[in-house]
């Protein structure tokens, strides 16, 4: 097992850091890869928990307040695990104009759950975010890599059904 | 290899080949594949697979249409090409039966057509002469829906990196004296003059200097950038070469925000593609200039497209900015000389350079010049991306080009430039579009966005709106940024939500402009802005909200007072069935009645009334 200063003990966990650790490999010892790293790493673990900072902070020469930092800073990087589906409904202007509250309206109705939580199930998180660029269909939102575009309310649940 | 000819050569061949024979090109931009693009594509191959049709299939970025997305383009040889609007899998058959087997366009689907120079259908609108293209310019966007933006053949056949050839055989300060001669102002916000900028970087003192790309688009309501990067990736990649090259930088980079993944991926592969050919890395043409480029992906800040931000998060730091002076043209990226560019002011650039300063000189205005891409979103009839030469009227392009205000509403403001522009009411729909036009009444230009808003908006809520947005962006570095949006915020808030006082207004006015004076950043800077021009052009709805307590546009919950109108009401009951707290009553086939003291507002009657017998107010 790989000596990580963490209590993994499954070997699952020992992979994992295994994978990260290669993505460390390519900025090691170089603070200005952090950024980049981050990405990949919550790629890799589906969110930044403490465990993967300590070992981007060791891997790259900066310190622990600083990945701290830049993961609360930026609203890409996340603390808390997400659900397997993340909804991110776009609250820019021109969605916003045309009825994001009415979406995120209908997906609470449908899922129970505010911007910012996870179904009980773990099959949805919820966000809003600002514009994704899609503004000439808005409203939209994004689910997991999927755009979806002009939507109404009533078009909700079938849209998720999609995702299990 | 020391020029292009030959290889121009081919391409222009190969490129004048593809459009001898039968095509069918898809538009997959992100707003394409959002509307269904990809679906339709896989559609056409299924039915040209099924007919065993002799026909090419090809893909292309966003034509600007996005109200008619999925737009598929069909060209038979020596016919105009047809464009397509609204085609959704279930239309491809016949789309297909129609135009290419039988050879006749399907009029009522098309949106228009594009001859250049071959023979014109009957009863389809040409582009140039369509409502929405008329008044355009098509320049940065000329290859957008028209060439495949992953192919570095197609660029170059349509005259790519001939600018960077022309560049390189001309000395560096003629290169900056023609693009300041052209009149190119930054198109990323503050329209400082591009030459300018980069004469700064060529005098100032360093061996290593740097070209970067803002591709951040922070804006919401603003995607002309997004659009830009995956419809011409070549195109960005040869301007930022041109600016490398003219202030002696060997290193650039884009930083590209991570929400537009299509754009990293197509930026990629361009890269990729022109280091092949060498037109990146060393030596570039036999001149002896080095250039790579690399990409950045931001991680979800807006504050990180102001400059110094950018360079900090490019460093791999959190996104704060810098105090300035110095200026990045001297200490900018770590520490060195660097130029700054937004992605439309980069895309202009080989255009200038191939086509001469005073060309691009002579459209726009004295002190605007070019063309600027606009996106027009909100309640519009043709939400979109258009090119339009500076100096145009915000009317020609919100009731020409935009179609007007939908569902037959009445307009009432339109918000240019982002949370750092303001709102603009009906009578300065007149007003010329340029940097001082702008500016002079409280707005500005920004980086292209405007959101039209109808009688339905209301103004209080959309400054409430923009400044819950600022005030979740500021990064907190200084305090009339990080404390004033927070109490402008509160007292937005306590407005829209009835507890408004008469002194809040001065309040709030007081408050913008000292924020406005004591920022650090552009963001504190500007983000007054847009309580400063609702407060100017729509104070009357501010009062409405304070003193009687009413939010005219119907928006504000806690002002909402829901009434039912008895000459309307048929008493159907269905508003009645549908109240979850029981709060209306009255006979079937007698108008209802409702009590305001036990309704929730929840607005579940109005959209279940059918004879607008309810009202909200
Ligand atoms: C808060 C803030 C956000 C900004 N966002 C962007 C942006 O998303 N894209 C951009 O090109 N410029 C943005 N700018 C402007 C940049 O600071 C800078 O002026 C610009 O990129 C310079 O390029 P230009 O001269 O080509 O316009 C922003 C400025 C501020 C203050
Ligand atoms: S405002 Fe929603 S996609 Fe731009």
């Amino acid at each position: 097992m790989v000596a990580c200063g963490c209590k993994c003990e499954t070997t699952e966990q020992a992979q994992l850091i295994e994978q990260l650790d290669r993505i460390i490999d390519e900025y090691r010892g170089q603070p200005r890869g952090l950024i980049q790293v981050l990405h990949k790493a919550q790629e890799l673990v589906g969110y930044c928990p403490k465990w993967v900072q300590v070992r981007v902070a060791e891997g790259l020469g900066v310190s622990l307040q600083e990945v701290y930092g830049v993961v609360t800073f930026y609203a890409l990087f996340s603390l808390i695990p997400k659900g397997r589906h993340k909804i991110s409904v776009c609250a820019g202007t021109a969605c916003y104009v045309k009825g994001t509250k009415m979406v995120v309206k209908a997906i609470r109705q449908h899922l129970g759950i505010k911007p910012g939580q996870t179904t009980e199930d773990s099959r949805f998180s919820l966000e809003t975010v600002r514009c994704i660029g899609a503004c000439g269909l808005a409203p939209a939102m994004i689910i997991g890599k999927d755009v979806h575009g002009r939507l109404e309310p009533e078009q909700i649940p079938e849209i998720l059904e999609q995702y299990q | 290899m020391n020029n292009l000819n030959e290889i121009r050569a081919k391409y222009t061949e190969q490129f004048q080949q593809k459009s001898k024979r039968a095509r069918i090109v898809v538009g997959l931009g992100t707003c394409g594949i959002a509307a269904g693009g990809d679906k339709v594509m896989e559609a056409i191959k299924q039915e040209v697979a099924a007919r065993n049709l002799d026909i090419d299939i090809d893909f292309t970025s966003c034509i600007g249409m996005c109200y008619r997305e999925p737009i598929v383009e069909v060209a038979l040889p020596g016919m105009a090409s047809v464009i397509y609007g609204d085609i959704f899998p279930d239309k491809v058959s016949q789309l297909i039966e129609s135009h290419v087997v039988n050879k006749q366009p399907v009029t009522e689907w098309a949106a228009m057509q594009i001859p250049e120079g071959r023979t014109e259908y009957d009863g389809i609108v040409t582009m140039d002469k369509s409502a929405y293209y008329e008044k355009q310019v098509r320049t940065v966007t000329s290859r957008l829906g028209r060439t495949n933006p992953e192919s570095i053949e197609d660029y170059i056949a349509t005259g790519g990196y001939e600018a960077i050839e022309k560049a390189l055989s001309m000395d560096r300060l003629a290169v900056i004296d023609e693009v300041k001669k052209s009149g190119l102002r930054g198109r990323g916000g503050a329209g400082f003059s591009t030459g300018m900028k980069w004469t700064f970087v060529y005098n100032a003192q360093g061996d290593k200097k740097y070209a970067v790309c803002n591709a951040d688009e922070g804006d919401p309501g603003a995607f002309m950038d997004r659009s830009v990067l995956e419809g011409d990736p070549h195109g960005v990649i040869e301007g930022m070469m041109i600016g490398g090259y003219a202030i002696g930088a060997d290193e650039g980079y884009i930083y590209c925000r991570a929400e537009y993944p299509l754009a990293i991926r197509r930026l990629n592969l361009a890269i990729a593609k022109a280091e092949k050919l060498g037109l990146l890395g060393e030596n570039i043409l036999g001149s002896g200039f080095n250039f790579r480029i690399r990409i950045k992906a931001g991680a979800g800040a807006f504050v990180c497209g102001e400059e110094t931000a950018l360079l900090n998060s490019i460093e791999g730091q959190r996104g704060m900015p810098r105090v300035r002076p110095p200026f990045p043209a001297n200490k900018g990226l770590w520490q060195k000389p660097t130029t700054l560019n937004n992605v439309e002011t980069y895309a202009n650039v080989p255009f200038i350079l191939r086509k001469g300063a005073d060309w691009y000189a002579g459209m726009g205005t004295e002190k605007s010049k070019g063309s600027k891409v606009f996106c027009l979103t909100g309640k519009i009839n043709n939400t979109g991306l258009a090119e339009v030469p500076m100096g145009i009227t915000l009317r020609e392009v919100i009731f020409n080009i935009a179609g007007g205000i939908q569902d037959g509403k009445q307009f009432k403001a339109v918000q240019s430039g982002g949370p750092s522009g303001g709102c603009l009411p009906a009578e300065k729909l007149d007003l010329p579009i340029d940097y001082e036009s702008l500016g002079a009444v409280g707005a500005i230009m920004g980086s292209g966005g405007l959101v039209v808003m109808d009688e339905n908006t209301c103004m209080v809520d959309v400054a409430r709106f923009f400044l819950n947005f600022t005030q979740n962006e500021s990064c907190g570095k200084c305090i009339p940024c990080r404390e004033g949006t927070k109490r402008m915020l509160e007292i937005l808030t306590r407005i829209c939500d009835g507890e408004g006082k008469v002194e809040d207004m001065d309040t709030l006015e007081r408050l913008a402009n000292v924020i406005k004076t004591a920022s650090l950043c552009g963001l504190g800077q500007t983000c007054p802005n847009p309580i400063l021009t609702t407060l100017r052009y729509f104070r009357h709805e501010y009062e409405a909200h304070i003193i009687d307590k009413r939010c005219p546009a119907g928006v504000c919950n806690a002002l909402l007072v829901y009434k039912i109108i008895a000459e309307n009401c048929t008493g159907c009951g269905a508003c009645r069935r549908v109240c979850p707290v029981g709060a209306i009553s009255g006979e079937n086939k007698q108008p209802h009645t409702l009590d305001t003291a036990a309704c929730i507002k929840c607005g579940g009657c109005v959209s279940k009334c059918k004879f607008d017998a309810i009202i909200r107010g």
